[in-house]
C-alpha cells in the first residue's frame, strides 16, 4: 500500500485521465449513438442498412484494433486526423493528440452499443403510442422526437447505463496507446514496486469500483425518477 | 575523440539496419552459431549458479524481439538476430552451451526486472541500460556497448536539440530509461511498447520527435530516408549492460571475465561486425567494464 | 420494411424525398470508400511489398497457426473455464445459505466492475511470470474471471426465468433442493442461456486482442511482428481487423441459429452487461 500512498498524486492523476476519457467519450457517444439509432429505425432503407453494417462491424471489432486504426491508420489517410490541433492543458492535465485519438476510438466503439440500447428502448415503447402519434398526423420526425424517443430514452436507461459502465472499463485500453491513465499507471507501479503487487492491484481496482458504483448509483436514481408509468 | 568514434558507430549501425531491412520476405540472415567453450565451462566454480546452469544444459536469456539491429525476431524466424543476441551467444558458450541450448525469452522494457527477480530468465541482454535505480533491484554489469540518447524528427523540422521540445510530447518506449531522459529535459514522454509505433507517430506528425539510443534511431532514419533525420547531441549516456539476479552475485565476475575474453579474442568485434557494423565500417574499441561490487 | 409503425406508408412526395436521401447517402458512402482507397494508394499502402507478407505462404501459415489458432485457443480455454466459473458462482448466488451467497456475490461483482485489462496486467506480473507461457495464461485467466462473472449473472437470470410452476411441481413430487436445481431448473435455464453464452464467446474473443499489452501470443502479436519487419501497419490493421470480424460474425450466426432452435421467438434473456449478439424479436422498429 505504501507505494500507492507515497505516489498518491500520480494515482489520482491517473484516475483523472480515466474519468476525463469516460466523460468526454460518454457524452459524445450518446450524441452519435442517438443519431445512429434514428437512422437505424428510420424510413430510408439505405441509411438503415448502412447503420446496421456500421453497428455490426464496430461491435465485432476488438477495441484495440479500433484504437490502432485511429492511432496509426487515420493520420496517414488524412493528416488532420493526427489531432495535432488538440493541445489543451487544464491545470495538471494535458489533453494531447493521444487523448483525442483515444476519445474518438472510444466514442465510435461505444456509440454503436448506445445505438443498440436505444433501439431496444424504442422497441419497448408500446405500439399504440406510435400509432396514436401517427393518427394525429405527426410525420416521422415528430413521432420520434415528441412521442417515441422521450419514452425510449427512459426505457433504455438500464441498458444505456450498462453501456456506459462498459465504457468506464474500456478506457483502460487507452493505456496501450500512450495515455497515463489508471491501468497504465498500475503497470508502471507494478514495475517499480514489485513486492507490493497485490496491494497496488487492489488499490487500482478499488478506484475503478468507486467510479463504476458512483455511476450506477446515479443511473439507478435516474431510472427510478424517470420510470414511465404504464 | 570518443564522440567522433561513436558517430562512426552510429552511421555503420544505421547502414546495417537498412541492409537488414532490405531483405526479402523471410530473410536468410539468421546470425551464426557459437560453439560451446568446454574449457571455460570446466573452470566454472562448483556450487555457483553458473555451474548449475551449465549442468542443466539450458540457459534462459531475456532479449528483445522488436528492435532491428539489437534484438529482433521476425514472424517466421526461430532464432532472434542482433548485437544483443550475439553477445548472449558468446556468454552461453562460456557456460559450455551451444547456441541451440539457449531458450530465448522475449522481454519488453517493463518486465525485465520481474523476469530476473522471479528467475524466469538467467540473464537479460535487452538493450538494458545500467542505472543506479535498476541496480537496487537486479544485478547489472558491463557495459558491452555505449551509446546515447538522441532525437528522431521529420526532415523538415527545425528541432535540433531536446531543449527545443520543452513542454511537448516526445515519444519513446514505456519503462525505458529513454523516457526518463526525456522528462528530465523538460519534455513530456509518451510511451508505446515498441519503437516502431513511435516512428509512425513522428511520421504522421502527432509528435514532433521521438528519442532513444542513437543506434536505434539511425536505423529508422535510414529506413525512412528523406522523411526522418536524427538530430542533436547525445544528451544522455546509455551504458548497455547485462542483467542478472541479485541473488546470484557470483554471476557478475563471471560475466565480466567472459566479456573481457570476448573483447580480447575478437569475438566481441565479430559480433559487432556481424550485426550493427555490417556495412564494413570501423568497429569501436570495447568499452571499459565496471568493477563488480564486493561480495 | 413498411411493417414499421413509426411512419406511414410513404406517398409520392415522401418517396421522392426518400429517394433523394438514398442517393445522397449512396454518394457520400461511395465517396468515402473511393477516398479511402485513393488515400491508401497515395501513401503506397496498396503496393505489393506492403501486402507481400499476407500472401507469402510461410507468413500466412504463421498468421493462421501462431496467430489465429492461438487466439482461438485462448478464447476457447477462457470460455470453457468461464462456464465452469459461472456455474459455480451463479449457483452460489442462488444459494439459500448466506455463507455461499455473499462470497459469490462479492466475487462476481468485483470481477465485473474492474477492467479486464487491469486484471490481465496484474495476473501477468503476479502469478504468471514464473510459468512458461505466462502471458497466454494471464489472458486466459483474466478472461475467465471476467466472463465467468458475467456468465454467473446470466445463469442466475436464466434460472429465475424458468417458470415458477416447474420448481413447485418438482417439489410437489418430492424432489430435494439439489435435485430440483440439477434436474429441473438448470437444464431449462441452460437452454435459455445458450445464445447469451455464445454472445459472451464473442466478447471473450474480442478481448483476446488485449493480450498485446502483456506480450501474449495470438493474432495481434504475430501481426505486430509482421509489421515490424515489413513496416506495413495499415495492411496489418486491416487484415487483423477483418479476421476478427469474420470469426465473430460466424459466432454470431451460430448464436442466432441456436436462439431460433432452442429459444424460439421468445424474448431474449435480458442481463445487464452482456453483449446481445443474437437477433431480437420483431417489434415496432
Amino acid at each position: 500500500m505504501q507505494a500507492v500512498l507515497d505516489n498518491f498524486d500520480l494515482y489520482l492523476k491517473a484516475f483523472g485521465y480515466t474519468v476525463a476519457l469516460f466523460i468526454v467519450a460518454g457524452i459524445l457517444s450518446m450524441l452519435l449513438g442517438t443519431a445512429l439509432a434514428a437512422c437505424r429505425v428510420g424510413p430510408v432503407s439505405i441509411l438503415r442498412k448502412a447503420t446496421a453494417v456500421y453497428v455490426t462491424v464496430t461491435r465485432n471489432t476488438p477495441l484495440v484494433i479500433i484504437f490502432a486504426t485511429f492511432s496509426f491508420m487515420a493520420p496517414m489517410l488524412w493528416s488532420h486526423l493526427n489531432f495535432k490541433w488538440v493541445e489543451v492543458s487544464i491545470g495538471e492535465f494535458d489533453f494531447s493528440p493521444f487523448f483525442a485519438a483515444a476519445v474518438v476510438s472510444l466514442t465510435l466503439y461505444t456509440s454503436s452499443f448506445v445505438c443498440e440500447a436505444l433501439r431496444s428502448g424504442v422497441n419497448a415503447v408500446p405500439v399504440g403510442q406510435a400509432e396514436a402519434a401517427r393518427a394525429i398526423g405527426l410525420p416521422f420526425a415528430g413521432v420520434m422526437r415528441q412521442v417515441v424517443l422521450p419514452q425510449a430514452f427512459r426505457a433504455s436507461v438500464p441498458p444505456l447505463a450498462s453501456v456506459q459502465i462498459a465504457l468506464i472499463k474500456n478506457t483502460s485500453v487507452a493505456a496501450v496507446f500512450g495515455i497515463a491513465e489508471a491501468t497504465s499507471r498500475m503497470r508502471s507501479f507494478n514495475n517499480d514496486f514489485g513486492s507490493q503487487r497485490t496491494e497496488i492491484f487492489i488499490a487500482f481496482a478499488i478506484g475503478y469500483i468507486v467510479i463504476v458504483e458512483l455511476f450506477s448509483f446515479g443511473a439507478s436514481r435516474l431510472e427510478r425518477r424517470w420510470r414511465v408509468a404504464r | 575523440m570518443r564522440f567522433i568514434r561513436t558517430k562512426a558507430v552510429l552511421v555503420s549501425a544505421a547502414l546495417a539496419v537498412t541492409l537488414a531491412a532490405c531483405g526479402d520476405a523471410g530473410s536468410d540472415d539468421k546470425g551464426r552459431d557459437v560453439d560451446a567453450d568446454k574449457d571455460a565451462a570446466a573452470a566454472l566454480p562448483d556450487g555457483s549458479r553458473m555451474k548449475e546452469i551449465a549442468d542443466s544444459g539450458k540457459v534462459n536469456i531475456g532479449v528483445k524481439f522488436d528492435q532491428p539491429g539489437l534484438g529482433f525476431k521476425g514472424a517466421t524466424d526461430d532464432v532472434p538476430t542482433g548485437f544483443d543476441i550475439e553477445i548472449a551467444k558468446i556468454l552461453a558458450s562460456k557456460l559450455g552451451l551451444k547456441t541451440s541450448d539457449i531458450n530465448w525469452v522475449e522481454t519488453v522494457s517493463d518486465n525485465r526486472e520481474p523476469f530476473l527477480t522471479s528467475g524466469k530468465v538467467d540473464l537479460v541482454l535487452a538493450s538494458y541500460s545500467i542505472t543506479d535505480d535498476r541496480r537496487k533491484v537486479v544485478g547489472q554489469t558491463g557495459p558491452y556497448m555505449i551509446t546515447g540518447q538522441q532525437l528522431l524528427v521529420k526532415s523538415d523540422s527545425d528541432v535540433d536539440s531536446i531543449d527545443d521540445l520543452k513542454g511537448q510530447e516526445v515519444c519513446s518506449v514505456t519503462g525505458s530509461t529513454s523516457i526518463d531522459g526525456i522528462n528530465e529535459h523538460g519534455a513530456k514522454g509518451v510511451g508505446f511498447d515498441s519503437y516502431s509505433e513511435c516512428v509512425q507517430k513522428v511520421l504522421d506528425g502527432t509528435v514532433s520527435a521521438m528519442s532513444t539510443d542513437g543506434s536505434i534511431l539511425m536505423g529508422y532514419a535510414a529506413e525512412n530516408e528523406g522523411d526522418l533525420k536524427v538530430v542533436g547531441d547525445e544528451f544522455t549516456e546509455e551504458r548497455i549492460g547485462v542483467g542478472y539476479s541479485k541473488k546470484e552475485p557470483e554471476m557478475c565476475q563471471w560475466i565480466n571475465d567472459s566479456l573481457t575474453s570476448a573483447f580480447d579474442d575478437g569475438s566481441w568485434a565479430d559480433a559487432f561486425e556481424l550485426t550493427l557494423g555490417k556495412s564494413g565500417s570501423e568497429t569501436p574499441e570495447p568499452p571499459t567494464l565496471d568493477e563488480c561490487p564486493a561480495a | 420494411m413498411s411493417a414499421s409503425v413509426l411512419y406511414d406508408y410513404p406517398g409520392p412526395k415522401t418517396r421522392a424525398r426518400h429517394r433523394t436521401y438514398s442517393v445522397v447517402t449512396v454518394v457520400v458512402l461511395l465517396a468515402a470508400v473511393v477516398w479511402f482507397f485513393w488515400r491508401l494508394q497515395d501513401h503506397g499502402q496498396l503496393e505489393y511489398d506492403k501486402w507481400e507478407a499476407f500472401v507469402t505462404p510461410d507468413y500466412v501459415r504463421v498468421i493462421l497457426v501462431d496467430g489465429l489458432l492461438q487466439t482461438l485457443k485462448m478464447a476457447a480455454f477462457a470460455i470453457v473455464f468461464a462456464v465452469a466459473f459461472g456455474f459455480v458462482f451463479g449457483v452460489g448466488k442462488l444459494s439459500e445459505h448466506a455463507w455461499a451467497r455473499w462470497p459469490s456475490w462479492l466475487v462476481v461483482e468485483f470481477f465485473r466492475a474492474i477492467p479486464v485489462l487491469l486484471l490481465m496486467v496484474f495476473i501477468w506480473y503476479a502469478l504468471g511470470i514464473k510459468a512458461d507461457n505466462s502471458a497466454f495464461w494471464a489472458v486466459v485467466m483474466a478472461l475467465t474471471l471476467y466472463n465467468g462473472s458475467v456468465l454467473a449473472e446470466v445463469l442466475r437470470a436464466g434460472v429465475l426465468a424458468v417458470p415458477k410452476g416447474q420448481s413447485e411441481a418438482a417439489y410437489a413430487i418430492g424432489m430435494r433442493k439439489t435435485q430440483v436445481m440439477m434436474l429441473i431448473m438448470l437444464p431449462q435455464a441452460v437452454k435459455i442461456m445458450l445464445p447469451a453464452i455464445i454472445s459472451q464467446c464473442v466478447v471473450a474473443l474480442k478481448d483476446t486482442a488485449l493480450g498485446i499489452y502483456v506480450v501474449a501470443p495470438g493474432l495481434t502479436y504475430v501481426v505486430k511482428q509482421v509489421y515490424l519487419e515489413f513496416h506495413n501497419q495499415v495492411p496489418a490493421i486491416l487484415v487483423v481487423g477483418s479476421l476478427y470480424i469474420l470469426v465473430n460474425l460466424l459466432l454470431t450466426g451460430l448464436a442466432t441459429l441456436l436462439q431460433r432452435r432452442y429459444v424460439g421467438e421468445k424474448k431474449q434473456l435480458d442481463v445487464p452487461m452482456v453483449g446481445n449478439a443474437a437477433t431480437r424479436p420483431k417489434t415496432i422498429a
